[in-house]
Order: structure tokens, then sequence, then C-alpha cells
């Protein structure tokens, strides 16, 4: 149930292109709006629903999130530094919630991505995601699974 | 050559009432094109869908003077200055662009409707105004097509990329600039470059207007209706299922910067 983009909001800002720890949030080559190229990837970790300036990006979440049915809405506003949330469940109740975007100062324990070293072209046309492998602690190449040892038909 | 009306000087060679009808057939183009794409797209369903579903859920019924006031408030604030692309490089860019290309098709419209043939007078003001027009255009669509595109500045793909969804801007600017460059050209009394110009100015209009179904062209009548829906939906409760505004900004503390999308 990954995430999905109203495109009469989305302005293809870019921001969840940015931020998408999969990566998996691009824009559209017919309309440039921002799309899921790979819903079955989506870990639904609201990253992108978060970071939409416009709300344009709207989850529906898994069955340990609220009962199956249910919409998630969110607005953050940046400058109160809250991220509200909406649950409307299938039976038509509301819940409303305020948190933080963050109770640390800001920058001191999230990395200053800026201000890091710019990639070049083959490192962004790379499958490998930032930091990796190293952010992983892995010495040496990523882990794979042969594809000739995968079973045929589907399974989850 | 900016007091200069171009369509006067060409009416020498060519009809004026044969370059009225080719802006009445890039109207009626602009209609059918928009009208065909809505039916299509089922741009319209969506838009009435969500209109009822905001019925629906609205704590509060708009009046009339409420509903006028929004919708006023919105084109005057939200459309006028595209506030949906915030402040910054992106907003200044399609201000630009937009208000340049209204200024070049409406000084387009009066100066061959109103100033171009035999018997009619000539306005300084109005040709001014197409070439300003031409230029805004130019500015902001090559500031958006090398710099801001959000392909090139969050994707990182290179600004010669083009896809599809480039027909439009890439036409539009086309236009005016081959638009900038026949005008030159034919001022200038360079008379082959001025007809290869005014060639490549009439494909790329045919090119625009002819591919409003293919192209991002009717965002300029979608993007408004939108603005008008999400206002009036912030304004009578429904919001689009979105939570109201937090109420309680001391408890958390200032907020943070954004920074620009650009961390590939």
């Amino acid at each position: 149930m990954s995430t999905f983009v109203y495109m009469t909001r989305c302005d293809g800002c870019g921001h969840c292109v940015d931020i998408c720890p999969s990566d998996i949030m691009h824009i559209d080559e017919n309309i440039r709006r921002a799309k899921n190229i790979e819903p079955n990837f989506c870990w639904e970790c609201y990253s992108c629903v978060k970071a939409c300036p416009n709300h344009a990006i709207d989850v529906r979440g898994y069955a340990d999130f609220a009962p199956m049915g249910h919409s998630v809405r969110v607005r953050r506003e940046e400058e109160k530094g809250t991220i509200s949330w909406k649950i409307k469940f299938r039976n038509g109740t509301t819940k409303d919630f305020v948190s933080p975007i963050t109770t640390k100062p800001w920058g001191k324990f999230i990395p200053k991505l800026a201000e890091g070293d710019k990639p070049n072209q083959g490192e962004i046309n790379s499958q490998r995601l930032y930091t990796e492998p190293e952010g992983l602690n892995i010495d040496g190449e990523l882990p794979s699974v042969p594809k000739d040892s995968f079973k045929k038909g589907v399974y989850y | 050559m900016l007091n200069t009306n171009p369509f006067s000087t060409l009416a020498e060679t060519v009809s004026p009432v044969a370059m009225q009808s080719f802006i009445i057939a890039m109207v009626i183009l602009i209609a059918a094109g928009t009208i065909i794409q809505m039916i299509s797209h089922r741009n319209l369903t969506y838009f009435f869908n969500n209109a009822k579903k905001a019925k629906l859920n609205a704590t509060k019924e708009l009046g009339v003077g409420e509903k006028v006031s929004i919708v006023a408030k919105t084109t005057v604030y939200d459309i006028g200055t595209t506030s949906e692309l915030g402040f910054g490089k992106r907003r200044l860019a399609h201000v630009l662009g937009m208000y340049g290309t209204i200024l070049f098709w409406v000084a387009s419209a009066v100066l061959v409707f109103g100033y171009t043939g035999a018997e009619k007078s000539s306005s300084t003001i109005w040709s001014m105004i197409w070439h300003i027009g031409a230029i805004l255009t130019c500015v902001g669509g090559y500031w958006f097509w090398f710099f801001l595109r959000v392909d090139v500045s969050a994707e990182a793909h290179p600004w010669y990329r083009i896809i599809k969804a480039d027909l439009f801007v890439l036409a539009l600017l086309a236009c005016a600039t081959f638009g900038l460059l026949w005008s030159y050209t034919q001022f200038n009394g360079q008379t082959g470059l001025s007809y290869l110009f005014l060639t490549l100015f009439v494909v790329s209009n045919l090119i625009l207007f002819g591919g409003i179904y293919w192209s991002k062209f009717a965002h300029m009548f979608y993007k408004p209706g939108a603005a008008i829906q999400k206002n009036l939906a912030e304004a009578d409760g429904s919001r689009d299922n979105l939570p109201p505004p937090a109420d309680a900004p001391e408890q958390f503390g200032l907020g943070i910067k954004r920074e620009e999308p650009k961390h590939y």
C-alpha cells in the first residue's frame, strides 16, 4: 500500500524525489509531476508525505497502523515546527494528532547532506543508494541473491 | 526594433486577413485541444467528483459572498503570483514566463487585429509590449529549462535530455525566440533570414497550439481550477481530508528551514 500523488496538487518541486530513502519517488516524463515508480519497494516511511510542501502525497497505510480502509493525511508546517496528522477510519471516525518535526536541534544529529560532496554522474546513475555499502557496515560488495535460485510462481 | 510592429511590415507581402485567420485558427486549436484532452483524460470528472466529496465532508456552508471572496483572493494571489511554487527561483521564473507569455499573446492579437493593414495606424506601446513579452518569456523559460527543471535540479538529469513534458515549454520558447529573431532580421532588412525565422515562428506556433492534447499546455486552465478548489476546501472545513493547521507552535519551538531538493 504505497504512496501515491494527487496530480492536481503536485507542482513537481522534487522534494519527495530528494528525500525518498528508497529512491522510488521520481518525476513523470509525460507531465513532470512526481510519481512512485516502484510501489512494491515503498516501506511507508512517510518521508515524502511529510516533505511535500503542497500536501500532494497520500498513503494507504498498513493494517498495523490503522484498520484497513483508512486514510492518513499529513500537514507539515515548517514555521511552527509541527506535523499534524489526520486519520480517517472507514466508519468515518477521525482522529487528529500533532507532533514536532524534530525534538533535537536541527542539524545536530542529522547529516548535513547539502555540505557533502556532489556525486558524479556514474554514482547518480548507479543502483546503489546514498552511503551504500559503507552505510550498511558492509565490507565490499552488497550481498545479492542469484536470479536462478528464485522459485517460480508468486510468493510473498 | 522594439518600437516596430513586425506584423505591419509583414503585411506588405502577407494579407492582414490571412494573419487574422491564423490567430483565430490558433484560438480554435486551443479550445479544441483542451476540450478533447478534458474528455479523454477525464479531468472535469475528477474535479466534479472532488467537489462533491468536499461538499459531503464540509463542516461549514459557504455563502455566495464568501465564495466570491475566496475565488477573488485565489485569483489575485495564488494564481496571479503562482504561490504554490513557494518563495524562490522557480516562482520567479514562472511569473516571468507567465506574464511574458500573456503579454506576447495579447499584444500579437492587438497588433494583428488593430494595427496591421494599409490604413491602420501604428502603435509604439503595443509593439514594445509584444517584444517585452517575448523577452520575458525567454528569460523565464530558458532559466527554467536550463537550471530549474525538476528533472535537472532534483533528478540530476542533463539539461539536454528531452521528455514529452517538455513539448509545451520548448514550443513556447521556440515561438518567443523565433518571433524575436524574425522581428530583428526583418527590421535589419535581412530578407532571407527573416523569412526563415518567420517560417520557424509559424511552425512553432502550430506545434504549440496543435499539440495541446499531448502537451502540458492546458495546465494553465487546470491549475487555477485546482487552486480555487483547494482554497474553497480549506474554507469549508473539508480540507481534502487534511488535518487543521496546528494551534500550538510555542510548544514545539522554531521550525526548520527547508533546504533545496538537490541532495542527489
